[in-house]
């Protein structure tokens, strides 16, 4: 073999290897999969954007097998938000030329991934006119929309393309004229308390503890625990170290000095499934690796990480550098403080705008208020008041509704207008909220102030009830 | 009470009518005929439309237990005749595409259920005259065949004219019970 033909037999060898290693990363993971990325993933995918297989769940799948996996992570959010325009409208064949123009029934169309040079608010990649192609003739029915460009509608505080809970029109009409501080100003869900599921024992002494006796040495942890709700439920040490396990024994033999967050999902099943849908815990969510096993053993599964403040978009503080987001990351491991995780926790990694306006804001005054015990219960309004707010969440088997708080914290925030139900109308009035979440230099001041923008949505509803308008179509 | 016997009598007769039109459907071992099926297809709809209206809305808010709401999760109220009617069309496509069925209008409160097809447009103007008579036709959408059947779509109970003629958005005020308020629109795929 002369020595051209020996250089193309090795060209030909390594140009097939080099593939074959290209292929298998894309296929099965590994440290050479960040760099198949196709293009900057959006702000709410990059978490897990190693973990190819949430969306793409079979390589030789197309636009289906997309849709299957928006629909399987975001199915519940669309239909708890009344989802304006669900995919299923959008099947009846009378709509097969507005199809052909904009397929609504398929959430790429709207919420394209890998394209950051057309990524607008919300994951958008359509130009903002976009609810020109359906409802172009708004204006023959609703004068006060003359004149209103069509780029405007899901960005001025007026609508949104999926939750328009709190700015449909009857919406609007009923809540007009309410005052912009409500009498009084309390968050209800804050004020409610579940009553305990079953009888438990308190456990009130440190001799009650059953972790190992070398484990028992620090007492500042057992003072933790014992002043927390666990020792008052009778959740001893083995309860999170040795879950199951009763006798010394056997307690000692699968004792874990960092349980998983498994552990705290055993009980607070509701708070770890919407972590795990959020920015803060999706990347613990089920199925979540940056390897899969395959490929004869030669890869293994591999499940992503909690997520690294390092990976955080927003601005973060240098003090967080090397944290990652568990269940104790803002709880803390053994004292549990509640009171701590509402806001000190937030602050301790977040370095925003916002958040570092948040001290001495008019939402901290009256916190620090309740818990200084000087204000009502749920006056107070902490970070999680607003980004992880309590809700009622009904057993489908019991009926019975638990008061449980919502630690998926961009359920509330993408787009902002979805906390003013849940949230901002327990204190203040319609008008006042939605001209406030409208007021982007007001929300980085952390609401210190008064809303700058005005939003003429209810003023129009309530111009259009007056009149009586209607018009045929 | 004279008003719920008149719509009860309606409600009767609309759906005798429609039963016997499935009833004497021509089935044959060759299948059956797009307009027969349709045909079925109404007398359930309409039955339970009527069902749900008379027996459940209007019995229940002329008692003053409950009304019906078109925003009834915030109201606590009942879902009104024609949201229950479109929330089971949404669900029978979710379940199969071999036909599909939306309720129109020439006068629609939602303007998104104006006529949008020449065929819808014809139908609901047909049935609008003849409430009692069917419009069907074939039209093509998005490149598919469809046999397409319009019917009446009634004003049974006193709730259906109270309602269509307050509404803000409604405009026309001026139904009467047994007028026709819009229509029923089925399609079935083509296959041959």
């Amino acid at each position: 073999m002369g020595r051209t033909a020996k250089l193309w037999v090795v060209w030909l060898l390594s140009t097939l290897l080099g593939g074959a290693v290209l292929l298998a990363a894309m296929i099965f993971g590994g440290p050479l999969r960040a760099n198949l990325l196709i293009g900057k993933t959006t702000g709410g995918h990059h978490q897990i954007e190693l973990a190819c297989e949430a969306c793409h769940t079979s390589p030789f799948g197309g636009g289906e097998v997309l849709q299957e996996a928006c629909v399987g992570c975001h199915k519940e959010e669309l239909a708890a938000a009344k989802d304006s325009h669900p995919l299923k409208k959008f099947r009846d064949p009378r709509n097969a030329d507005r199809l052909a123009k904009l397929d609504a029934t398929r959430c790429v169309t709207c919420h394209r991934e890998h394209k950051p040079e057309i990524t607008g608010a919300m994951g958008v990649t359509l130009p903002g006119d976009y609810c020109k192609l359906c409802h172009e003739n708004v204006a023959k029915d609703r004068p006060s929309h003359v004149g209103a460009t069509f780029d405007t509608c899901a960005s001025a505080g007026c609508h949104n393309y999926h939750d328009n809970r709190a700015l449909y029109e009857d919406f609007l009409e009923q809540h007009a004229g309410e005052p912009d501080v409500k009498e009084p100003a309390v968050v209800e869900l804050r004020v409610q308390e579940n009553e305990a599921i079953e009888e438990r024992k308190p456990l009130t002494t440190v001799d009650a503890a059953n972790a190992p006796s070398d484990k028992l040495a620090d007492h500042a942890i057992t003072g933790e625990w014992l002043a927390t709700a666990h020792s008052k439920a009778g959740v001893n040490c083995a309860g999170c170290h040795a879950p199951k396990k009763k006798a010394a024994a056997e307690i000692a033999a699968a004792w874990s000095d960092h349980p998983p967050a498994a552990v705290c999902a055993a009980c607070h099943e509701h708070e770890e499934k919407s972590f795990t849908q959020g920015k803060h815990g999706m990347r613990l969510a089920a199925g979540m690796k940056s390897q899969v096993a395959g490929l004869f053993g030669v890869f293994r599964d591999a499940p992503l990480s909690p997520m690294p403040v390092a990976l955080a978009r927003l601005p973060m503080s240098e003090k967080a550098e090397g944290r990652e987001l568990t269940c104790v990351s803002c709880h803390g491991a053994h004292d549990f403080d509640t009171t701590e995780a509402q806001v000190e926790s937030c602050t301790g990694c977040h370095a925003d705008e916002h958040t570092k306006a948040y001290a001495g804001s008019p939402h901290d005054k009256l916190w620090r208020a309740e818990i200084a015990g000087q204000g009502p219960k749920g006056t107070g309004v902490s970070c999680a008041t607003c980004h992880l707010p309590r809700q009622a969440i009904e057993d489908p088997e019991t009926y019975t509704e638990r008061i449980v708080a919502n630690h998926n914290q961009n359920d509330s925030l993408r787009p902002n207008e979805k906390m003013i139900r849940s949230v901002c109308m327990g204190c203040h009035g319609l008008q006042f909220s939605i001209d406030a979440l409208a007021d982007t230099g007001l929300i980085k001041r952390n609401f210190t102030g008064r809303p700058e923008r005005h939003i003429k949505s209810i003023e129009w509803v309530m111009d259009r009830v007056r009149k009586g308008e209607s018009k045929g179509p | 009470m004279r008003s719920l016997s008149k719509s009860a009598a309606l409600a009767c007769v609309s759906g005798a009518a429609v039963l016997c039109a499935g009833a004497i459907a021509a089935v044959s071992a060759k299948g059956v005929s797009y307009e027969d099926v349709a045909d079925m297809l109404i007398a359930v709809m309409v039955a339970d439309r009527t069902v749900y209206t008379t027996k459940v809305v209007n019995r229940l808010t002329k008692e003053k237990v409950i009304t019906a709401d078109e925003h009834f999760d915030d109201k606590k109220t009942l879902p009104l005749p024609a949201q229950m009617f479109r929330f089971g069309a949404e669900l029978a496509a979710d379940k199969t595409d071999k036909f599909s069925y939306s309720l129109l209008s020439l006068w629609p409160v939602n303007k998104q259920n104006a006529p949008r097809t020449d065929v819808e447009k014809a139908g609901l103007e047909f049935v609008a005259k003849d409430k009692d008579a069917k419009y069907t036709a074939k039209e093509t959408l998005g490149g598919k065949k469809y046999f397409t059947a319009v019917y009446a779509d009634v004003a049974v109970a006193p709730v259906c004219v109270s309602c269509h003629n307050a509404h803000k958005d409604s405009p026309r005020t001026d139904f009467k019970l047994g007028d026709v308020l819009g229509g029923v629109v089925i399609r079935i795929p083509m296959t041959e």
